[in-house]
């Protein structure tokens, strides 16, 4: 694909061989999406090809360079096959068959919270969460004194005072295209895996983070962002970047259980931290997991990397406990020496959902450090695997990294995996795995329910108490909403 | 993609016509059932061809080098008793049975019939031992996807045969010898054993695997032994794997374990240029055990590679695993331990355990522990753990006076004892603990 850039006089008179290449593509194509200014429709067709491609962009007013990068990562798309390795069973997908690009949909407002599906709102209250929120959520109109679009505001005016840059991804692209362009793929390129691939290629929106030197956020980004969490579409893209010094911590997701209509979910998480920086990334996935014989669910392919520069430090953590199939590998690149990478991550699963998960840790600079630790809960007749790899580079003197991996069974009818690999190529490297497997022991369970504890609120707590060192890594709020999330996520799946 | 690649190799083709001249010098034999087994093997290998490392199972063992190799069908070599005086243990003077390039030597071995256990080559066996042979050769160990199983089983003729029939308890230990001596050229050798324990019966094996003269003398020994450990039978199971280092050794072992019986299987590496072990055990009746431990050393360019499988696959069963390794020089060390719980292989115990020590920069380790559980009432773990010798111990010899070499030869003495002193029979554990030191102090 990549072609010498000689500059003859060929393509003085003609442009370059991939511009050329462009134009005659242009010319070649079926028809022409995109390309007049008045479309009416909000919604592209079926399928996926270049004008597709150059459809989406062009209704997102993208600058060319963006429009070619995207054309690149579909080119590199149809190349590649899609991957089978995950230990996760699904009907094969037909990429043909789906709509890549759909404007964000109007939701019907309802009057008044009476209107929603009352399931929804038992779930809300167990969650607990607020009266304002629920309505959010569900789309019913918000009374004055809690206006989203006010509140965001105020927190927009302080980001602004710290020259910190944090909004939509498509605005980003318009307000700052520079920084866009220095960062885009850098972390996870266009050529990475398939699904990557695809995301560049048809991304939808997303959101874009930009903390500059020296800053320390002064705010979860979490708050601001659940506001505006609805409606981001299916291929999410997110690019957080720390110039040196700063800090962040950002919080992805929502517990509430999100009903969307899109089965297929290809994200890309992008973070390029500078030295000294430091980034906390939170996610709780919620998404709608198919019923309790397995129809339906979304399917959540996501791609998540983060590069650390000299003395910075990354870590990730995760509470999964929607979709259908979970294929999710936060990674961390350790480039520069004395960098951190650490990943917590507690993966529920029940029913018929499957999840394969886990970190990769590639260290390569001197004295860089990990830890990994994974809690996979199964239950129902679920399939939850832990995959892992733990690589130390030739020149990563002195790296370090503890990995630990529980899985607890819940029922005879689930299975739970442990896949980790470790590549080791420096004698000064210390790396240690240890996982377990096991149920909740009887005596546990006992111990509990003869001091009047019911059975049900017992798993809760040993499930939560097994959780705990996860949950502590999560921003406050979200430490207990998550432990609520595992109560309503694991009815069900006792006696 | 790549698959297809290491297919119509020059190596492939040599091994499919050789198996041609092989059919040939068969005499009678091809008209067993077991030939109808060759005949699908070789068949299989013709699909499979070698593989490459985008197989899963072959992700960090590359066997290029091997590839580039030719080899030719093995014949017998001349060796004196006096060359493996060397290889034999105190106490097992008068029972073992020794095989040169793969093929039984009479002269060599020596038995004593009042062991109470029938041992012999599976050549003699074929004729005498029809009934067992027929039940059990070939229904075990599965080649459908193993290349060098599937080779294995198409030039299989001889092996050690050893049948430990219902309550005996043998007498002595009993050891096999593998003696490979390659002249000029290059050999390859399919050596098949079959090792069947009937209800109740005790055994103590010894299986080791040597070479008489240089280090640079260049073959390709295939090993594959299907063992059945009968209801409440005990079997204990050393094997040393000492090949010179211009050997390529790879053995397929596929071990069944009936119902409160037990299996013991530690297995030494030391030589090779390639070595791979796959070293499956499967349960197959309720509430039996098994022990893994494995203990390989590495220098030069050696590659070691140990694949483990335990098919847990009913309930009430216990596996015990441990691998220690040292990596010295640019050797490539592998580890790849799988344990599977099956749907209702209730209250299964199992653990398992890895570490590996690497002495030098260049040194690789690779390792893949992989736990796969279907059942809920089980306890199961498994750690690794790769690194140096720790500093801090070795601070605390070096703080009482001990030099730092010393230091060190203690730690790496003691990181392997914990596999030595488990084993079992005196003159073995003896002899191996003599080779190490001699080893470490090279």
């Amino acid at each position: 694909m990549p072609q010498t850039p000689i500059k003859s006089e060929y393509d003085d008179k003609f442009g370059s061989p991939e511009q050329q290449e462009t134009i005659e593509k242009i010319t070649k194509s079926e028809y022409k999406w995109g390309f007049t200014t008045d479309i009416d429709t909000d919604l592209a067709p079926k399928g996926l090809n270049e004008d597709i491609v150059r459809f989406i962009s062009a209704k997102k007013e993208e600058p060319e360079w963006l429009l070619e990068w995207r054309l690149k990562a579909f080119r590199q798309w149809q190349k590649m096959v899609e991957p089978k390795w995950p230990n996760v069973k699904y009907p094969e997908i037909d990429f043909q068959d789906a709509y890549y690009y759909a404007a964000p949909k109007q939701q019907k407002q309802l009057e008044s919270l009476e209107e929603v599906d009352p399931k929804l709102r038992e779930t809300f209250d167990k969650l607990g969460i607020s009266i304002t929120e629920q309505k959010r959520l569900t789309g019913v109109a918000v009374d004055a004194v809690m206006d989203s679009v006010s509140v965001a505001t105020t927190f927009q005016k302080e980001l602004q005072k710290h020259g910190i840059i944090f909004g939509s991804f498509s605005e980003a692209v318009k307000n700052h295209p520079e920084l866009v362009r220095k960062y885009l793929g850098s972390v996870v390129p266009y050529t990475d895996n398939f699904y990557a691939a695809l995301n560049s290629a048809v991304f939808s929106d997303g959101s874009f983070c930009y903390i500059p030197k020296g800053v320390r956020c002064p705010m979860e980004l979490s708050t601001y962002f659940r506001i505006n969490a609805a409606n981001t579409g299916q291929f999410e893209r997110t690019l957080i970047v720390a110039e040196e010094g700063a800090y962040v911590s950002y919080l992805e997701g929502c517990t509430a259980p999100m009903r969307d209509e899109n089965q297929l979910h290809a994200a890309v998480v992008e973070i390029f931290v500078h030295d000294n920086a430091e980034v906390k990334y939170s996610t709780v996935q919620n998404w709608y997991p198919g019923d309790e014989n397995g129809k339906g669910g979304v399917y959540n392919f996501v791609t998540k990397r983060a590069i650390t520069h000299e003395n910075a430090k990354v870590s990730w953590t995760q509470v999964e406990t929607g979709s259908a199939i979970t294929w999710k590998y936060p990674s961390v690149i350790l480039k520069g020496d004395n960098s951190i990478g650490e990943f917590y991550s507690v993966a529920l699963t029940n029913n018929y959902q499957q999840a394969d998960t886990g970190t990769k840790m590639m260290h390569l600079g001197k004295n860089t450090r990990s830890t990994i630790i994974s809690k996979g809960i199964s239950a129902g007749k679920s399939q939850n695997s832990y995959r892992g790899l733990v690589r130390v580079g030739k020149n990563a003197e002195n790296a370090r990294n503890f990995s630990q991996c529980d899985s607890l069974l819940i029922g005879d009818k689930c299975g739970a995996h442990t896949f980790p690999y470790l590549e080791i190529k420096n004698s000064s490297a210390q790396v240690e795995h240890e996982a377990t497997t096991s149920k909740i022991g009887e005596d546990q369970i006992f111990y509990l329910l003869q001091r009047g504890i019911s059975e049900e609120d017992a798993i809760n707590m040993i499930v939560n108490g097994y959780c705990k060192e996860v949950f502590r890594e999560l921003p406050m709020e979200f430490a207990v909403e998550a432990q609520k999330l595992l109560a309503v996520s694991l009815e069900g799946s006792v006696g | 993609m790549n698959q297809e690649k290491n297919k119509n190799l020059a190596l492939c083709d040599a091994f499919i016509r050789d198996f041609q001249s092989f059919e040939t010098q068969l005499n009678g034999q091809s008209t067993t059932q077991f030939h109808k087994e060759r005949i699908k093997a070789i068949s299989t290998f013709a699909e499979l061809g070698f593989p490459t490392t985008r197989d899963e199972k072959w992700k960090y063992t590359n066997i290029s080098s091997f590839l580039k190799k030719e080899f030719s069908l093995a014949a017998s070599s001349k060796v004196d008793k006096s060359q493996i005086e060397p290889f034999l243990f105190d106490g097992m003077q008068k029972s073992r049975l020794v095989f040169v390039n793969g093929i039984f030597s009479a002269e060599l071995s020596s038995l004593d019939e009042n062991n109470g256990v029938v041992a012999k080559s599976l050549e003699a066996a074929h004729k005498e031992n029809k009934e067992v042979v027929e039940k059990y050769l070939a229904q075990h160990l599965i080649f459908s996807d193993q290349p060098f199983a599937a080779l294995n089983t198409a030039f299989a003729r001889d092996g050690a045969f050893i049948f430990v029939p219902r309550n005996t308890i043998a007498a002595q230990p009993l050891h096999l010898l593998f003696i490979s001596s390659s002249d000029s050229v290059p050999f390859h050798s399919h050596p098949r054993n079959l090792i069947v324990l009937a209800e109740s019966s005790e055994l103590q094996l010894v299986e080791s695997r040597h070479f008489v003269g240089d280090q640079e003398q260049i073959y390709f020994n295939n090993f594959a032994a299907e063992i059945i450990v009968g209801a409440n039978a005990k079997l204990d199971l050393v094997r040393i794997q000492d090949e010179s280092k211009s050997a390529f050794q790879f053995s397929s072992l596929q071990a069944k374990v009936d119902r409160d019986a037990h299996f013991s299987f530690t297995g030494v590496d030391l030589g090779g240029s390639i070595s791979r072990n796959d070293t499956n055990i499967e349960f197959t009746g309720e509430n039996a055990g098994a022990q893994l431990l494995g203990f390989y050393y590495a220098n030069g360019t050696q590659l070691l590679d140990n694949h483990t499988f335990i098919d847990h696959a009913v309930p009430h069963c216990n596996s015990d695993e441990l691998f220690k390794g040292f990596m010295d020089d640019q050797s490539h060390g592998v580890f790849n331990g799988a344990v599977l719980v099956r749907p209702d292989a209730q209250k299964t115990n199992a653990f398992q355990q890895n570490q590996a020590i690497l002495i030098s920069k260049d040194a690789t380790v690779d390792a893949k522990p992989e736990l796969e559980i279907f059942a809920d009432d089980v306890l199961c773990s498994h750690g690794a753990t790769i690194g140096e010798i720790q500093e801090e111990h070795l601070f605390y010899l070096r703080s009482r006076g001990i030099g730092e070499e010393m230091a060190r030869a203690m730690l790496h003495i003691a990181f392997a004892n914990d596999i030595f002193e488990r084993i079992k029979i005196e003159s073995v554990r003896e002899k191996l603990e003599d080779e190490i030191i001699k080893r470490f102090s090279e």
